[in-house]
Parts: C-alpha cells; structure tokens; sequence
C-alpha cells in the first residue's frame, strides 16, 4: 500500500494504462495542460500531443469525436471537466455511444471511457456543482461509475480503460485531495461490485461518492448510541450490485440510501424500489433517502450548506429507520 | 483519347449499375411500405443517386463511410449486400444487423459502412473520430460522412468543421443539399444559401457541384479524396441535388408544389447520366435497360429474401446492450 490522494491516483492510473496499451488516448479540454484539478498532468510529457489531445470548447463535438476513435479501436479516455457541462455531450453519449453496438447487431464496440466530476461544497454555483449521475444510470448501454475513494478512483477506471463499452465515471472534486491509502501497484476494480465499507447489524446504509465518508463518519457516532450500521458503496450505480445491497438489508431489516444528488427521481429511489421488490418481507421499517432538496445548488456559505447533505442527516434517517 | 474513352465508359457503366440498383432498391422498399410488409420510419433518397454512387466509386472496403437517415444508397454503393440490407429494413433476423438497427441504423463494419444515424449530422463527429484515428495509425484511408443540408444548422457540425481543420483530418464530408431539411426549405432556416461557404471559413477546401450530374461527382470529389488520402486535410463537397419523395414515406408533400418536382424530374440522376452515355457513344439505351432490368433482378431477389427470412428471437433483445 502507498499512501495517495485521488486525484494523484487517478493520474498515475491514467499513466499506467497509457505506458500498458498504446491505444489509449487522453482527449478535452486543456488536458495537455493538466486539467483544472492536474488529472492529467505530465502525461503529455510522456506521451506527447497525439495521445494526449488538447481540444477547444466543443463537448458535444470532442464526445462524437472520441466515440469515433472508440469504433476505430482506440481506447479514449475524455475528460468532461464538469459534469454540469456533459449536457452539451449527452446527444454523442445517448444516442451513439449508448447504442452504436445495440443498434448495430453487435458489429460496432464502443470501448470510451468519459471522465468527469460533479459535486457541491466548494462554492462554485449552480453550474458547477450538480450530481447528475443519475441521467447517466437511465441510458441502456453506458456504464456509470462513481468512486468514492482513491483506490477505486483508480480502479474503476483502470477496469474501464479495459472494457469494450462505454463507462462514465463520475469523480467528485471535494474529495480530490484526501490522502488515502492505495494498493501499489493500482489494481483495476471490477464494474457492478459493491464494497461493504462497515459491517453492521440494525441499519444497511448505501451511500454513493461523497456520502460513503460521512455515512462511516455517521456509523461511528451512532455506534455510541448502541447502533450498529452496516455502510454499503456501490460504486456503480450501473451496473448495480443487487445482491450484496439485498443481502444486507435482508440481514438488517433496514435500509437508508445517502447520495449527494437530489433526492427526487435519483439512485436512492431506484435503490429503494429494488429492496422492496427483493426483500420486502425482512424489512422492519421503510426505506429511506437522504439527498439534497429539490433546488439547484445555491453559491453563497449559508445557503450550499443548507442544501448539502451529510453525516448529522445520515444519523438521522438511521435513528428514523431504528424506530420501527 | 481510346483509353479516356474506355475508361469513362466503364465507369459510367459501373454508376448506373450503382444508381439503379439504388432506385430499384427504393422504389421496392416504397412497394413494401405500401403493402404493410415493411413498417416503421423510413426515408428514401430517390432522385439522390448519383452521389452515393459516384462517392462510393473512389473508395474500397478498407475505407470508411457514415451517414444520416436517408442511407440507403449510401450503404448499397458501399458494398452492402441488397438482400441483407432489405432484411434489416424489414425488420429481420438476417439483416445487416439482425432486426435491431432498421432503415436508419444501417451498419456493414465488413464493407467499412460505419453506420447510418436518425440524429441528423450526428455522426459527423464520430466520422472526424474515425478520421483521427486513421491519420493517427497512417492508414491512408480516407473517412466520408454524408449529410443534408438540414445538418449544417446544427452546432456540432459547425464544431466539426472546426475540429476537421484544426487537425487536418482525412475526411471528406458531402453534403447533400436537397433543398429541404425536414418539411422546410433551406430559405426558412438560414441566410447561407450554400453550405459549402461554412466550410470555406475555417480553411476547408470546398467545391459545389450540381449533384444530379453523377460524373461532375465524381470528378470533383477526386482531388478531396485524393488529398484526404495524402495527408493534405479535409474538403466539404456540397452536391445540389433533389428528393423526389417526401421526407418520410407517407408524407403527404404538402411544401412544395407539383412543378417543382417537375422541374427535378427533368434532371432525374439516371437519365443524365444515360444521356451523357449515349451522347458520348459509350453505350446506347438498350445497354442501359440491360443495366436496369439487372438491377430490378437483383432488388426482386433481395425482397424475396428479405420476406422469406425469419424474424428475429426475442431472446435477443437483451443481447449486445452492453
């Protein structure tokens, strides 16, 4: 193990991969230059212009562009610098991405990954900071990954640089410069696994991205209230890990799901509609969600903490799911 | 002078057998359509011949082509077998695709048609992709996307220009401007009445050919083919050309008016392209029914298979997703 911020990981993994497979390209904007976060910084040096490819101010046309490098037989990786603007990209990823082997018979593959971030708590506004994964989940044919660590940073994308379909991962940019541990050398993490991050026997928590480190955070405070919280990470929300979300909550009788998104029509419903098709006869109490109001993100101090959700609104919806 | 002459006569030939076998092709599937044995959303491009055809001519299996919606053509002059075409067009197991792209999602990876897209110009991106990948292994392969003049009013096409120059791709895009995008004349959606001029700003080479005359085609898209192949960059060749059909089968055609069809039925690709044979001596009209009668042949064989072929499983709905 090696100890590593996440965006240190994802820039050594990105390097990893390029050094491993010649096919493997970088392309967005001002990539050459390292990225607003340095993502991909220095990897021009090794690796020059051709594959990492500074582009202009064109997502929707750059998405198109990599996809065509994708059915050609390169690997692309693009860098959507902010999620907010994978709006101007969704026709490419929706409409071709998604669907170009489906369409064709399985005679296309689409092997793109995107790279992207989203996530509130630094100020940035309405446009900067949205949780928009969940528009992802609902296209047939793209995976969406969304770490919440910086090995699985890593790792998910290194798992995604080597699958043939297209895979979103969705970063989160508060969570960048946190000094974990990861192993060494990186290790790919397989699309559709969850990882148990606590075990626990009255409350099953499935808390995605940023939620994941308030949810332990959460755990550990209402351990001394006699709770004990089981904290599940999906890091896929497609594909999703059914099985080990439902093992759990059959075992625990309860179910809280934390995201940072918006509550409404997010993960945490479908999360939610899969426990009670799957277990509905173990549940002891009703599912429930934690997630932002139904507002865009405000910029001003007081009104983005208002509006974020974290570990005191985790603890309590698990107190809420113990009373039952 | 002899070996010109052979020469365009052999091509010529090798056009109208293309162009037929295109409007026979179509002029089957409206049959189909019209007898409820082929349905769904279907745009046919009967009158656009001479393009697909006289592109299709620079090119071999190994380079690559896209296009929009109304494709047909395209992916027959690309190579694509009639009956497999059909079948897909009817929704069946043994089409290009197994059932699962249709009329517009046409795709034949062996005869490097890379695929037909109902997004209109929505696949000029991933052509330049496709392009940059080329430039980028030294291929020498050329890319074609084909697009109407309704793309060209969409930000990404304005997007791809930009990118197709800035990185001097190997792709060659030709528009097919017939005049409406949708039910709408160009005159209603912009003030650049040629496409071509859109490309001229960014450094594209440009030429605006009258598309209807299958010859001056092909004659114009050498050079761009040629320098595309070379290295030298990409061109935009605008072809004027006309949609004798409605935008859709079962448009009623509303927009426009019976002598302006008319006046486009007069410059029907195939016979322009017959009368510059007959006139130039390299093969009279006998030859020319010996082509045609060919291509109904070969369009009579491609239904016959199409309606004989089993529909698909529905097992495979949830095959190739992901």
């Amino acid at each position: 193990m090696s100890e590593m911020t996440p965006i240190r990981a994802i820039n050594q993994a990105l390097h990893d991969e390029m050094t491993r497979d010649g096919d493997v390209v970088v392309i967005g904007e001002d990539v050459a230059e390292g990225g607003p976060y340095g993502a991909t910084r220095g990897l021009v040096d090794d690796f020059g212009r051709d594959r990492v490819r500074d582009t202009p101010i064109s997502e929707g046309t750059v998405m198109g562009v990599a996809i065509g490098l994708a059915l050609a037989g390169l690997r692309p990786v693009v860098e959507i610098m902010f999620i907010d603007f994978i709006t101007l990209a969704l026709d490419q990823l929706a409409n071709q991405a998604a669907k170009a082997r489906y369409m064709s018979g399985g005679q296309l593959r689409v092997p793109l990954v995107v790279r992207t971030q989203g996530g509130a708590g630094v100020r940035s506004g309405a446009q900067h900071s949205q949780s928009l994964e969940a528009w992802l989940a609902h296209v047939p044919g793209l995976a969406v990954a969304i770490p919440a660590t910086a090995a699985d940073a890593a790792g998910l994308l290194i798992a995604a640089i080597r699958t043939d379909d297209p895979v979103v991962l969705v970063e989160n940019k508060a969570m960048y410069y946190r000094r974990e541990e990861v192993p060494d050398p990186l290790a790919p993490v397989p699309l559709g696994t969850a990882a148990v991050r606590r075990s626990g026997r009255d409350v099953t928590v499935v808390a995605t991205s940023r939620l994941v480190a308030e949810s332990l955070a959460a755990a550990d405070a209402l351990a001394g209230e006699g709770i004990d919280v089981e904290v599940i990470d999906p890091r896929t929300i497609q594909p999703l890990d059914e099985e080990t979300i439902v093992s759990s909550v059959a075992r625990t009788g309860r179910c809280v799901i934390a995201h940072e998104a918006v509550r409404a029509f997010g993960v945490g419903a479908e999360i939610a509609a899969v426990v009670q098709e799957r277990a509905l006869d173990r549940l002891q109490a009703p599912v429930l969600r934690v997630g932002a109001p139904f507002a865009p993100v405000p910029t001003s101090a007081p009104l983005e903490d208002a509006y974020l959700v974290g570990r005191e609104q985790v603890a309590a919806a698990v107190r809420e799911a113990m009373r039952w | 002078m002899a070996r010109h002459v052979e020469v365009s006569s052999d091509l010529a030939r090798r056009l109208l057998a293309t162009m037929w076998l295109c409007r026979a092709f179509e002029e089957k599937v409206s049959e189909l359509i019209a007898n409820n044995e082929i349905s769904g959303l279907v745009h046919l491009a009967m009158g656009q011949e001479g393009t697909a055809a006289a592109i299709a001519a620079h090119l071999d299996d190994r380079d690559l082509m896209f296009s929009g919606h109304r494709a047909h053509g395209h992916a027959l002059a690309k190579g694509a077998d009639p009956s497999r075409v059909m079948a897909e067009i009817a929704g069946r197991a043994t089409g290009l695709c197994r059932g699962k792209g249709g009329s517009m999602h046409l795709v034949d990876v062996a005869h490097g048609f890379l695929g037909a897209t109902g997004v209109v110009g929505g696949n000029v991106p991933n052509a330049l992709g496709v392009a940059l990948a080329q430039k980028q292994r030294r291929t020498g392969r050329v890319t074609v996307v084909f697009f109407g003049d309704g793309a060209a009013q969409a930000g990404h096409f304005l997007e791809s220009l930009n990118l197709a120059s800035l990185w001097e791709l190997p792709v060659v895009l030709v528009c097919e401007n017939n005049g409406y995008a949708e039910f709408t004349p160009r005159s209603a959606h912009t003030r650049v009445e040629r496409v071509a001029t859109l490309a001229t700003t960014y450094g594209i080479a440009t030429e605006t050919v009258e598309g209807n005359d299958a010859l001056a085609v092909h004659r114009a898209a050498a050079p761009f083919i040629a320098a595309a192949r070379e290295g030298k960059g990409p061109a935009l060749l605008e072809c004027l050309t006309y949609r004798m059909r409605g935008h859709y089968e079962g448009d009623a055609v509303k927009y426009r008016d019976a002598a302006e069809l008319d006046v486009w039925k007069a410059k029907d690709p195939l016979r322009i392209l017959e009368r510059q044979a007959a006139e130039a001596g390299w093969f009279g009209d006998a030859d020319a029914r010996a082509i045609e009668r060919s291509a109904r042949a070969r369009v009579d064989e491609a239904a016959a298979y199409a309606l004989a072929s089993p529909w698909p499983d529905a097992a495979w709905l949830m095959e190739d997703v992901r």
